[in-house]
């Protein structure tokens, strides 16, 4: 008898502590401190489509935000290519900040070189990423831009992740990187 | 039976004779190339818009020499020109070319000048060369999972024998006694009753000063346990749930190296750290359709390429057309870090202000294979960093007034967020 009740507040024991499920979220004090009534970042929303991430109104234009006129076709990177220039002079230049954000977003395919050897390249999970100073491509600064504003081939655009200042920032040290591949 | 053999062998020989004879009868320059060479050459050149045996950005290419020769009657000086300048060929009004142009929408296959003709040939014999029947797979699985099995399985069974054991010892034991037992009612020894004392719980229990004792220590003790308890309600440290796609942070961000802000852009420039759009998975996902590294029993490659089917499905991606359908479904991704409402929390002051690295709070996520919340996100893990971090005050002009000034207040060089004004209530909860 006595064994038996030992046996049953062991069981009953493990079993509390086994309860604590890791894929379910705790029990909270006040739930209603905690959820906000406003809608959460990326939550459910009472909006046509459900989610609270929606897209601007069309012909919405941030503050300070110019249109990028030139169209995605190849007709508009050669448009690009021959008459697109960076708005950025000298002194605005800032090749270190180029350089990070650049190894973030494109040294993972590209390569921190340029030279088409990133991390993906080396892995064989992406093939066939070229050197910066490919003569057939022969990229300037309106094709980088062209080509970071819509992807092109099989890369895609890089609009959503990067503004047009640090697109530009990006152009330049790409062509410094260039400039160092083709020395 | 013979007969037919004898038929398709005289079919292969004049097949051969044929191949021979168009082999001769080519140009000089059309020398078979080297496969090796031309397979880096194409995964250096071509491999970013071609795969031998896919389509993507332009067609597949396996066998194209001879596919072009059967059905367009083209030669290899017509591929000669082709890769060399395609908008040249195009602007001269081959029909083909522009066939071929218009049917992949528009998209100019960029010139390669600097490949020369011998390039060309090793590409070409590369992309002639037999598709690799898969080689049967899974000795190379089986072998892994026997392996990592058998070290689950020995450590099993070492338990289960030694509870084996262990329970054959108790029922030896009791076995003995029994016997034991049963030889001294035979021989007629009388066992020695238990005395007619109190029992020692009995007199414990008539001890009231030690009842009084163990009555505090088993209150403190509760006491404890439930202010524990009440304490970790609302911390979700340890929170796992199931994503409805199975991404793995380990391989990409582990294994390949993907930068957390690759994903996670609005980290750098926004409060929240964002969940990326799945025009950003589908940056690198176009070109990787399948899972090529190291798999467990738990999560095959089949399973991983399940998870990039799916992606394409909510992203409305048509893997065989290389197109979008246009029909897409956003993702229900579970949220696991969640502040509660009344604190404020800004990613890009961490992030881009103050440098943190992202494993800082959210633990080696890198490592991680299903993502979980590895801080507690409590008001006192915030304060603390706060307390120990300090700030970076060099360089940076337009705060050398108050650094200064606070640098003086304190007496010391370097300064804490705290001592910045980190703890202010205000800063958080307002």
């Amino acid at each position: 008898m006595k064994s038996l009740i030992k046996i049953l507040v062991i069981a009953v024991v493990l079993v509390a502590v086994s309860c604590k499920k890791d894929t379910a979220p705790n029990y909270q004090f006040m739930p209603n401190m905690y959820e906000s009534a406003g809608y959460e970042t990326y939550g459910e929303a009472a909006f046509p489509n459900g989610v609270e991430a929606q897209v601007p109104a069309e012909g919405s234009i941030p503050r300070g935000f110019v249109p990028f006129d030139i169209e995605n076709s190849t007709a508009g990177y050669e448009l690009a290519k021959a008459t697109l220039k960076s708005p950025l002079d000298s002194t605005q230049v800032d090749l270190e900040r180029g350089k990070e954000i650049y190894n973030i977003y494109c040294g993972i395919c590209h390569g921190n070189k340029g030279k088409g050897q990133g991390n993906l390249v080396k892995r064989e999970k992406i093939l066939g990423i070229p050197s910066y100073d490919d003569a057939g491509r022969a990229i300037n600064e309106g094709s980088i831009y062209h080509t970071i504003y819509y992807g092109k081939n099989a890369m895609g655009s890089y609009a959503n992740q990067l503004n047009e200042e640090e697109r530009w920032q990006v152009v330049s040290y790409v062509l410094k990187l260039k400039a160092d591949l083709e020395k | 039976m013979r007969k037919v053999i004898h038929r398709k062998l005289s079919k292969n020989f004049l097949r051969l004779g044929l191949v021979f004879l168009l082999a001769f009868t080519n140009t000089l320059s059309a020398q078979e190339g080297d496969p090796a060479k031309g397979k880096s050459l194409f995964n250096a050149n071509c491999a970013a818009c071609h795969k031998l045996d896919k389509k993507m950005t332009g067609p597949a290419l396996r066998n194209v020499e001879a596919r072009l020769a059967e059905e367009e009657g083209l030669d290899r000086e017509w591929l000669y020109a082709w890769i060399k300048n395609s908008a040249g060929v195009i602007k001269s009004g081959d029909a083909y070319a522009n066939k071929i142009y218009k049917e992949y929408g528009g998209a100019a296959m960029t010139a390669f000048p600097q490949l020369s003709n011998e390039d060309i040939d090793n590409i070409l014999a590369y992309t002639a060369e037999e598709k690799k029947v898969a080689p049967p797979t899974p000795p190379n699985p089986d072998g892994g999972t026997d392996t990592a099995t058998s070290g689950g399985i020995s450590n099993e069974i070492i338990l289960g024998a030694l509870a084996i054991l262990f329970i054959l010892l108790a029922a030896g034991l009791y076995l003995v006694n029994k016997t034991l037992r049963r030889f001294a009612s035979a021989q007629g020894i009388d066992l020695p009753e238990s005395s007619s004392r109190t029992p020692l719980w009995k007199a414990f229990i008539q001890n009231q000063f030690l009842m009084l004792v163990v009555a505090i220590f088993f209150l403190l003790s509760s006491a404890y346990f439930v202010y524990g308890y009440l304490s970790q309600i609302g911390v979700d440290q340890g929170y796992q749930p199931v994503q409805p796609i199975h991404f793995s942070h380990k391989i990409h961000a582990g294994d390949n190296g993907v930068d957390c802000k690759y994903c996670h852009s609005s980290a750098r420039v926004s409060k929240t750290s964002g969940i990326p759009s799945l025009n950003v998975c589908m940056n690198c996902h176009k070109s990787i359709y399948e899972y090529t590294g190291e798999t467990s029993p738990e999560y095959s490659k089949e399973f991983y390429d399940g998870e990039i089917k799916k992606l394409y499905a909510a992203a409305g991606w048509d893997d065989a057309e290389q197109k979008y359908t246009g029909e897409s479904s956003p993702v229900k991704w579970v949220r696991i870090h969640n502040l509660p409402d009344f604190a404020y929390f800004n990613h890009s002051q961490h992030v881009t202000v103050a440098g943190v690295e992202c494993q800082t709070c959210h633990g080696p996520v890198e490592e991680m294979e299903v993502m979980y919340q590895h801080a507690p996100l409590t008001m006192g893990w915030c304060i603390n960093c706060h307390r120990e971090t300090n700030i970076d005050v060099k360089d940076n002009a337009y705060y050398t007034k108050i650094h200064e000034e606070l640098s003086k207040k304190y007496g010391v060089d370097e300064l804490t967020a705290a001592q910045m004004g980190g703890l202010e209530c205000g800063k958080c909860h307002y």
